[in-house]
């Protein structure tokens, strides 16, 4: 196995690690395994890691993509950080409705408004 | 109208797979006409429903094949994913809406099938799956 690209674009700005996707379909095992390495690398990295991630390319996700994201919220908490979710399709937000992740995740539905909701 | 051909596709179990049966069923559904709203819905439940099967019922073992034999015509599509797996009980699985278990990574795939689709029924042993989507019914069906 070759090493990868990533799949993800990241800008940090303010403090703040700013997370989009590359791909339309977060739907492979191998894929969602290999942003959830690099989003933990990220985290791993910060002291207090505040992370926003933006859907605003994505138009499918699995469950097991929800678990990475799980998986990430846990670790953020552990390290006293926050993370924000932002620019989610309709369609995939009833995902996070019939799941009720939304109420585990602050999502917001512009990157603004969920970067001001930062503490 | 006539009843639709059935279709049948035979994979091995890798997870790349799941791609390959993703993309045939969803071009038929794309040249019946389905909505945007029920391709996604449809897409949705074969990634969570074939991925299970191959990691899940067969456990990855590439010897061991997944089959999958649908019909679509412009009212239905019907889907049945069989493994060669020992079969499950989907009662048994905790319901991963409850606040206890709403940070557990896993246990999601097997609701989102049964909200998406129309009708989701097992056979007796539950290595079978049908999955049954109403071109008309494309809504989820809301677990509020």
């Amino acid at each position: 196995m070759t090493a990868k690209e990533s799949r993800l674009v990241v800008r940090e700005e303010d403090g703040i690690i700013k997370v989009s996707f590359l791909d339309r379909n977060i739907l492979e095992e191998a894929y969602i395994q290999q942003i959830g390495d690099e989003i933990s690398a990220l985290i791993d990295d910060a002291t207090n890691p505040k992370i926003l991630l933006s859907f605003a390319s994505v138009e499918h996700l699995s469950s097991a993509a929800l678990g990475t994201l799980i998986t990430i919220n846990n670790k953020v908490r552990q390290k006293g950080g926050q993370l924000r979710l932002s620019n989610i399709d309709p369609q995939i937000y009833e995902v996070f409705v019939i799941t009720k992740l939304n109420k585990l995740f602050q999502i917001h539905e512009e990157a603004d408004a969920a970067l001001a909701s930062f503490q | 109208m006539g009843e639709s051909p059935q279709k049948t596709m035979v994979i091995p179990s890798r997870l790349a797979e799941v791609a390959t049966v993703q993309n045939a069923i969803l071009s038929d559904a794309k040249d019946q006409g389905y909505t945007k709203e029920a391709i996604f819905a449809i897409q949705l439940a074969l990634d969570e429903a074939v991925t299970n099967a191959i990691r899940h019922g067969n456990k990855l073992d590439d010897t061991k094949n997944v089959t999958v034999q649908y019909t679509i015509d412009d009212q239905r599509i019907s889907i049945t994913i069989c493994d060669e797996g020992e079969g499950f009980d989907p009662y048994e699985i905790p319901d991963p809406t409850l606040d206890e278990n709403l940070t557990c990574p896993s246990g999601r795939g097997v609701m989102l099938i049964q909200a998406y689709m129309t009708s989701v029924s097992y056979n007796d042993k539950g290595n079978c799956l049908t999955l049954v989507k109403n071109k008309e019914c494309a809504l989820p069906k809301n677990s509020e």
